[in-house]
Parts: C-alpha cells; structure tokens; sequence
C-alpha cells in the first residue's frame, strides 16, 4: 500500500500483565500495519494475546511501549478522556457475547454511542433507522434483546458499531457464539460494511471459515505474529462511499 | 433523561431482590421515624414549658412539702405576677392500671397560669364555682368515655379515701404538644378533707407555680425566693418550669439514650442491606459498564447511574417507611397514651428520615461506583461470557 498510509500503523508494541510478582509477556514486539478498507482477521490459538491486540488498537487497554498511530493519530499518549472520545468518534466494537445492555430495546442499544454526540433526537432516530435497516431489523427496533436470536442480537450490536460512522470496526469473535447461518449472515454484513462503506474491519476468530471472508489473516502466536497471508476470497475495499449520513465527533 | 430511565429499568431487574431492599429500607424508616418520635415525646413536657413561668419546690426533694404560708411570701417578690400552688395527687381510677396524672391544683391560677389549657367559658365557670369540680384533658375523658357532669371516683395514694369529683369541664391544648391526659381539681377540696382526717398534713404545698412579670428576670427572681426562704425550716429550690420538667426527663434519660442509639442502629443496618445490594448489582454488571465505557461514556455516567439507583430505591424505601409512620405511630400513641402522653410526628422527623435514606442511599453506592469507575475496561470486558 505505498499510495497511502495505512489507518492503522503499529511499532514495536509490548504489552505484559502482571500477575502477583510475575511479569506474563502477552504482546512482543509486535509490527503491523492496516491499509484503509482492509479486513484483517487475526487468528491463532487461545491465550495467545489477540483480545489483547484488539483492545490495544481500539483504545481500551494500553500498551507498555510501543508506537500505535490510529487515523493518523498516536493514541498512546492520549489521556482517558481524551482516549475515550476518540474511540466513540472512530471505533465501532463487536463482541462475541454481543454485550447489549438488556434494559434497553434495539432501538435503544443503536441509539446509546449518538447520545454522546450533538445530534437531535430526530437525527438520531434518522441514524438509528439507517442502521437498523442497513443490518435489516428495522421491523424488531422494539424487541428487547431477550427477544431475540443470536444472530438478531450481534446484528443489533452491528447496527450500534456502524451508527456513529467509525472508520474503524474491531470485532472479537463476533461469530464465536452463532451457528453456522447465522455466522454466515454475520460475515456477509462485515463484508458489505468494508465494500460498500469502505470501513476497516479487524476481526479476531478461530473460525478458518470466516477468516476466509478477510482480505488479510494475520496469525498470532505467543504473542509474536507470524506469518501473513493476502487476500482470501473477498476483494479490497473499493474506498469510502457515504454511508448514508455524517456524525460530527462529540 | 436517558440516564433516568436506564436508572429506574436497571433498578427493577432483579424485582425480588429490589422489593426486598425496599421492604427492609421502607421498615428500618418505619422503626427509626418511630423510635425518633419517642425520643421527641420524651422531651415534649420539657418543650412545652413556657419560659415565664418559675417552679419552686422544697429544696430537699419534691416529696416534701412546703408551708401554705410562704404563697404570700413569693407573692410579694419583686418581678413576681401571679402564684398557683398544687400538690402531686397520684389518684388510681378504679384500677391501678389506669394511669392519668392526677393534681390537686388551685383552680382561678391554674388557668391563669396556664392558657394552655383550654376551656369553653361556661365550663370554666363550672370548674371554678363547684367545689368538688374536676377538669381533666380531652385524651383521659375520651379514654374513659368521661361526660360533663359524671361523677368521678379516685382512690388517694399519697392522701388516703376515696375521692368523689364531678367532671365540669375537658380541657384540650392549644397546641398539640400540650399533655391531654392529666386531671386537676380543687386543692381547697383536698386540703379541708385532710384537715378533718389527718390534720398535721393540711396547709402542705407540694410545689408553687410562679409567673413572671418578665421572662428575662427568671435567674434573679429564682435566687430572690430562695434567698427568702434561706435558713428555715423548709428551704426552697425554684427553677424554670423547663430546668423542673428536665430533672425528670434526665431521670430516665438514660432510656432515651439506648432508643436514640438504636434508632442510629437501624440506619445502620439499612446501610448494610442497601450497600450489599448495590455491590452485588455492580458487580453483576460490571461488563455493561465496561460497554458504557467502550462506547466513550464517562466514569460520571456510570456514577450516575449506580448512585441514581441507590439513591432511587433508598427513597422509594423512605417513602414506603414514612407513609406506614403515620398509622403505626397513631397505634403505637394510642397503645402507649398512659406512658407517652403526647405522641406527634414531628416534621423534622420526617426531614430526618428523609436525609438518613438519602445518606444510605449515597453511602451505598460509593464503593460499587469506585469500583465500576475505576475498573479497566478490558477487565470489565473479560467478565462477560
Ligand atoms: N487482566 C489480565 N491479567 C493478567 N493476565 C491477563 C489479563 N488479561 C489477559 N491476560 C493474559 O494474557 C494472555 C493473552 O490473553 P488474550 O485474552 O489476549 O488471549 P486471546 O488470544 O484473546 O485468547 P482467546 O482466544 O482464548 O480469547 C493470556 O495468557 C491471558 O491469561
Ligand atoms: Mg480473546
């Protein structure tokens, strides 16, 4: 990608938790660079610190050393706050586990991320609706998520991760917990988030299938990466179309 | 606002358990708005007195007499408006069990003294015309199912026989911290029978009720009768009739102590209740606040939240308490009139009930915010599945 930086540009990054006095190693020196509208899955085995990275790069966790420049901008010395509102501004999250908030509808759960943003309600609600269709639920944005199936809810929390129009998704595992269909509807919407809208999509999975939708795998091994593989069955993104609306960052 | 509605969502979740935390908060105000009003009841007499009004008494105890004679004498001091006089009676209507203050008081000063106790005029006239007259407080005559007129029998304790009076009048307070429950009658009445049966023991005073001229003289007027009846034979202590009312209260004040240190107990307890409740909410859904904060929330929003709902079950609690206050406090005032005569909710109780559940409520939640607060998101993020 010599035309263009990379949206995500990782230098020498270390990470180690501590465990009583013991210093457990997770993340060594680790490179890596993500063009713009690429899909990245990271695989290897478990423990073997792919949450880690993912958290590292979206903004949630920090790194002992290393360079981490983000959308052009190094995160790393960022404060909470400040960290806190890049990531609403430029991160979309999908989790394994969805990580809805049970009280609140679809609707609500979209609307959560553009509370923070200056928008009226009727803005949101526009966005809200964009994105509800867009995952196609816009006939359950009343369902609670008990209400729902699996795969309904991880799109819901789909919906919530496109709704502030990041320009970076991450998603751990977002098909760990689904049966194959569902999966597969999963990985069809990242597919159309990357072609279609031209987010960057970085996926943690075990899963040699979905990996198979990535342009990108990336292999993760005791916290060293590995080897490196070109585009699976999926193409590159063809660049940024509009996704319908803009969100002013909060 | 939306924080609002996530606050009231989240806090009926888990309903058992929420219901159950009000329940115990709703009980722990109950006890305490109660425990408070018997505390207050204790010191009513001691509020209710005026600050005008002296009591002189034998210097050595309250059960020994004073001479008749020295009424001329405080009389005649300086700053000195009026004089009653009246002796503890401690009458037993028909059975020890019915217990109402009884005195024998001397009747045109006593309602001159005391304003507070009301009378319509006609009955007030009545009292004052017959001898064997009785006026007793609206509580007691309704206890009894008392009616103008009715002839009403004491046995004597302190003064030996039987009593007859007839009732003339039913005095109620002007305020409702005034006691309802005591009876006068004449000391006139009392003195001539004790005269005829046990003669050594007329023209005996047990205590002079002396208003003052001007509330603020109270110390040196009080140093002015002693000081005159110094080195006889009966030497007199006169104080104010709230210093008077307090010497009695102090007597049992030990009581009030352990139900005041209970009351604090209790809150206490609700403390405990509402914080494990809280820490077993926040710890349930520290990954949702993890999301909160993946989502760029604030610590402040999820403050909000945690402390919002703390607070919101501690007062609908408080509320639940404070609206079962009124009738318990009616039963428990009308079980326990011969021992608390006055029993009234004050409002600054109900402050009190109020600010201890908001406390509670804020008191609950400070470690299970900190902790929501502070943990690191990809903490908060691995507790979920
Ligand atoms: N908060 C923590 N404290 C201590 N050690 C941690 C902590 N979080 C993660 N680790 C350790 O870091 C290593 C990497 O964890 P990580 O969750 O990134 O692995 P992973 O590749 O995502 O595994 P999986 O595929 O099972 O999700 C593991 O050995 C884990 O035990
Ligand atoms: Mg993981």
């Amino acid at each position: 990608m010599p035309e263009k930086a990379p949206i995500v540009e990782i230098r020498n990054l270390f990470k180690s938790y501590q465990r009583g006095s013991q210093t457990i190693p997770v993340l060594q020196d680790i490179d890596l660079d993500i063009a713009e509208g690429e899909f990245l899955a990271l695989m290897g085995p478990s423990g073997s610190g792919k949450t880690t990275l993912l958290n590292l790069i979206a903004g949630i966790d920090r790194a002992d050393s290393g360079i981490m420049r983000i959308g052009g901008i190094d995160i790393t010395p960022l404060s909470e706050t400040d960290l806190a509102k890049w990531r609403a501004a430029n991160v979309g999250f999908i989790f394994q586990f969805y990580n809805l908030i049970p009280v609140l509808t679809a609707y609500e759960n979209v609307e959560l991320p553009l509370l923070l943003t200056g928008l009226s309600k009727k803005e949101r609600r526009e966005h809200v609706e964009t994105a509800l269709r867009l995952v196609n639920l816009g006939d359950r944005m009343e369902h609670y998520p008990t209400q729902l199936s699996g795969g309904q809810q991880q799109r819901v929390a789909i919906a919530r991760a496109v709704v502030p129009d990041p320009s970076i998704i991450v998603a751990d595992e977002p098909t760990g917990d689904l049966d194959r269909v569902s999966a597969f509807e999963i990985l069809d919407l990242m597919e159309k988030l990357v072609h279609e809208f031209g987010k960057t999509i970085i996926m943690v999975t075990h899963d040699p299938r979905a990996a198979q939708e990535a342009h990108v795998v990336r292999n993760l091994e005791k916290g060293v990466l590995t080897e490196e593989r070109g585009p699976g069955s999926g193409g590159k993104g063809q660049g940024r179309e509009d996704f319908g609306f803009r969100t002013p960052a909060p | 606002m939306y924080t609002l509605k996530l606050i009231f969502k989240n806090a009926f979740r888990h309903k058992l358990r929420t219901c159950l935390t009000i329940l115990s908060v709703a009980v722990a105000i109950l006890s305490f708005g109660l425990l408070r009003t018997v505390v207050r009841a204790w010191y009513v007499g001691v509020e209710a007195s005026s600050a005008s009004r002296l009591v002189t008494r034998n210097s050595i105890s309250l059960v020994f007499p004073l001479p008749l004679s020295y009424r001329e004498k405080i009389r005649q001091v300086t700053g000195v408006k009026q004089v009653s006089h009246g002796n503890w009676f401690g009458g037993i209507y028909i059975d020890e069990k019915n217990f109402f203050p009884s005195f024998a008081m001397e009747p045109k000063t006593l309602l001159e003294l005391y304003p507070e106790y009301v009378l319509p005029p006609d009955q007030k006239a009545a009292f004052l015309r017959d001898r064997k007259a009785c006026v007793a407080g609206l509580k007691t005559a309704r206890k009894y199912g008392w009616k103008i007129g009715d002839t009403i029998t004491l046995k004597g304790t302190i003064f030996p026989g039987n009593w007859e009076f007839v009732l003339r009048g039913i005095y109620k307070g002007s305020n409702k911290n005034i006691d309802e429950t005591q009876f006068f009658f004449h000391w006139d009445y009392m003195n001539e029978t004790m005269k005829k049966i046990i003669p050594r023991r007329a023209d005996q005073v047990g205590f002079y009720m002396i208003e003052l001229k001007d509330p603020d003289t109270a110390a040196e007027v009080s140093l002015a009768i002693d000081g005159t009846f110094k080195n006889s034979l009966a030497e007199t202590l006169t104080e104010t009739e709230k210093a008077f009312q307090m010497s009695f209260v102090s007597m049992t004040e030990a009581i009030v102590v352990a139900i005041q240190l209970v009351s604090f107990v209790v809150i206490i307890i609700i403390f405990a209740v509402s914080a494990n409740t809280m820490a077993m909410t926040a710890r349930e859904r520290l990954g949702e606040y993890a999301v909160f904060k993946t989502l760029g929330f604030s610590g402040w929003h999820i403050g909000a939240m945690i402390f919002g709902e703390s607070i919101f079950i501690t007062m609908l609690g408080c509320a639940a308490g404070i609206i079962f206050t009124f009738p318990a406090a009616k039963a428990f005032g009308s079980a326990m009139s011969t021992f608390i005569p006055v029993f009234n909710i004050e409002t600054k109780t109900i402050y009190m009930d109020i600010a201890a559940a908001l406390i509670v409520g804020i008191a609950a939640a400070v470690f299970p915010a900190y902790r929501a607060i502070n943990i690191r998101i990809a903490d908060g993020l691995r507790r979920i599945g």
